[in-house]
């Protein structure tokens, strides 16, 4: 079922095309970014069925064998974010029929939006190191060209930053591939895999350290995500969602990739380093959050804390805790995205994103607070909705190692992170408006469409989480036996060559 | 070969770190230009540097003769090339807007350029600067949401 593989990639690519040779006609190229998005949705699920049903979806391109020619495969962790891609697309694609203004669009916004949901889709589904390169990059520069698209002043500010900033993770990124190259004579993940068994373990822990740093930028951990506060609140609302979404899910999903798959020689000593980074990115975040009081800033300070409790999952390196990280990160992208919907809405009808002149929409309009609650507290936690499942099952599997420090920072950094939502809650919703200050009307209907379609999955997953938690076990047990990984890339003889190290345990 | 090599990938990597570092905005972009010369050194020095031999099969054999240079590192290297020579080009693009717009291509000046309130960010003028400034009616409100913060 090849092209179920590669539709993830080809339907937003072609579509970027069509819509790129329509540039005058704006309602021709809204209907092919809708249609396109939901479209990527149907096959999407199509794909992540059959991965479920009958496991990992292998591709050879150009039908070179593997680890000759680039291989896509779509595991359950893949085809789980290919599918949540899809949806963060189609929300997207909607909320922007009307938030993307017709100067914005005539720039090409439709277009470059296409091409960096194709880029994000063939980062999850490669399973080659240079491969994984070339989506990087293809979803970087669409996304410079969106962040900046309009030349508003605060937005090239901000541009500047992320663009200085990713170039230099993308050079760690491709130096770190020429000396695995170096060091392996090979690319493919898979092959990688077997190949790093022969290599020092010193060398491939430095190795591990340089894919970290690459990965790290774009995920935005602790030491490395003062790009991210600093430019995901100047675009319009609709691209600051979905790169508050996706983007740094991107990079979550490469360190996972990586630090399951391919450096797992010596995992006391990484994935402990991850550990302090989990830790420290939690904390930084959430307290950056505190100190900041304009709505989008708030939202991006808790990007960074949550990305944190996602390496916290990785770093602790068990089922559960993967199963955690998977699932966590599901929630988050739906939860986060929507946040920033909503604070799309306050600001049409408030007038500003700055708390300060916020206030009275509790009265305003009783539907957006509702919906406003809704992810907040499931960003906070809250049962039942997905949050809470999310930092239980993560917390969980600290207290199964028996990490306290860990999970005392992690229940610490919820409940700041309920000051955070509170904060916003009582200036934004509960206090009188400002003097001076005139509510305008309701927003357009399009726009609440998205909002309360994400609202709904998050209560849906939270009330029925348990296929979606079987989903996350699958691709948690998958990540920690890479033996199924790499025979279905290179076959069984090469799955016998690599000697799984780790025995599976049954999750509790 | 490999030692002279490395050095300059190190001499390159140095001097590119240290642009990177300055607080002049086009001084970061030639740093970023000389990192990604000395990244692309590193790829083809990983590739080992042989010389002599062609990496051609010759006609009736399936593979290249022994000792042929490496031919993927090049390809990686002539991607990396294009890649890294778009997202310059880019860069030096949103420098020169910046520059347009803000006046300045020092890091530690732009955010107090930033809080001067600007014509252009409340009222475009959308018919004078095709190129730009679209309609702030949807985006941004009567002001920036950057003023005040």
């Amino acid at each position: 079922m090849s092209w179920l593989l590669v539709s993830p990639i080809l339907i937003p690519l072609a579509a970027a095309a069509v819509s790129f040779a329509l540039p005058e006609r704006r309602m021709a190229q809204r209907t092919v970014a809708v249609g396109a998005s939901a479209l990527l949705l149907a096959t999407s699920l199509l794909l992540l069925v059959e991965v479920a049903t009958r496991g990992m979806v292998v591709m050879q391109a150009g039908d070179w064998p593997a680890p000759f020619g680039i291989t896509l495969i779509a595991d359950h962790l893949a085809a789980i974010m290919v599918v949540i891609s899809a949806i963060m697309a189609l929300a997207t694609a909607v909320y922007a029929l009307v938030d993307i203004d017709p100067a914005r669009e005539g720039l090409g916004y439709h277009p470059l939006f296409l091409v960096l949901v194709t880029g994000i889709n063939g980062a999850f589904l490669t399973g080659d190191l240079f491969n994984l390169y070339v989506w990087f990059e293809v979803l970087l520069i669409s996304s410079f060209v969106l962040l900046t698209l309009g030349n508003r002043r605060a937005q090239l500010e901000g541009g500047l930053k992320y663009v200085a900033v990713n170039l230099v993770s993308s050079l760690f990124f491709l130096v770190s591939i020429g000396v695995t190259y170096g060091l392996t004579g090979t690319l493919n993940m898979a092959d990688l895999a077997i190949a790093l068994k022969d290599v020092p373990t010193g060398l491939v822990t430095i190795l591990a350290m340089l894919f970290l740093v690459a990965f790290g930028i774009k995920a935005a951990i602790f030491p490395l995500f003062f790009w991210l506060p600093a430019s995901y609140h100047t675009p319009p609302v609709a691209i600051s969602a979905i790169f508050a979404g996706m983007l740094t899910k991107v990079g979550v999903y490469a360190l996972i990739r990586a630090f399951t798959l391919l450096f797992t020689q010596d995992v006391p000593w990484t994935h402990d380093v991850l550990l302090w980074l989990a830790g420290a990115t939690m904390l930084t975040g959430v307290l950056g959050a505190a100190a900041q009081n304009e709505f989008r800033k708030i939202l991006s300070f808790h990007i960074i804390s949550q990305i944190g409790y996602m390496i916290m999952g990785l770093a602790l390196y068990t089922p559960l805790a993967l199963a955690g990280a998977v699932f966590y990160l599901v929630h988050h992208i739906i939860v986060k995205a929507n946040l920033f919907f909503v604070a799309g809405l306050a600001q049409r009808m408030g007038g500003s994103f700055e708390l300060k002149k916020l206030g009275g929409l509790y009265r305003h309009s009783p539907l957006l607070s509702i919906l406003f609650i809704i992810p907040a507290f499931s960003l906070a936690g809250f049962p039942p909705l997905s949050g809470f499942w999310a930092k239980l099952v993560v917390v969980l599997a600290g207290v199964e190692v028996g990490n306290w420090a860990i999970v005392a920072v992690a229940l610490v950094v919820g409940l700041l992170t309920i000051y955070s939502m509170t904060k916003i809650w009582q200036a934004a919703f509960w206090s009188p408006t400002p003097e001076g200050v005139t509510l305008s009307g309701l927003p357009q209907k399009r726009l609440w469409v998205p909002v309360a379609m994400l609202a709904g999955l998050t209560v849906v997953i939270g009330l029925f989480s348990a296929p979606f938690m079987n989903l996350a076990e699958a691709s948690a047990a998958e990540l920690l036996n890479p033996a199924g990984y790499v025979e279905a890339v290179l076959g069984a003889d090469a799955a016998a060559e690599y000697d799984v190290p780790i025995v599976l345990e049954e999750t509790p | 070969m490999e030692v002279p090599v490395a050095l300059t990938v190190g001499v390159l990597f140095g001097s590119g770190l240290y642009l990177v570092l300055q607080r002049n905005l086009l001084r970061l972009v030639f740093g970023l230009i000389l990192m990604s010369g000395g990244v692309n050194l590193a790829l083809f020095v990983a590739g080992r540097l042989t010389r002599g031999i062609s990496p051609f099969v010759p006609e009736g054999a399936y593979a290249p003769p022994m000792g042929a240079a490496n031919p993927l590192p090049q390809a990686l290297i002539l991607t990396a090339i294009v890649i890294s020579f778009g997202l310059t080009v880019f860069a030096l693009v949103l420098l020169l807007r910046t520059y347009e717009r803000l006046g300045t291509v020092e890091t530690n000046e732009l955010p107090i350029r930033l809080r001067d309130p600007h014509p252009a960010d409340v009222s475009p003028p959308a018919s004078s600067v095709p190129h730009a400034t679209p309609s702030t009616e949807s985006s941004g409100g009567t002001s920036d949401p950057e003023v005040g913060s």
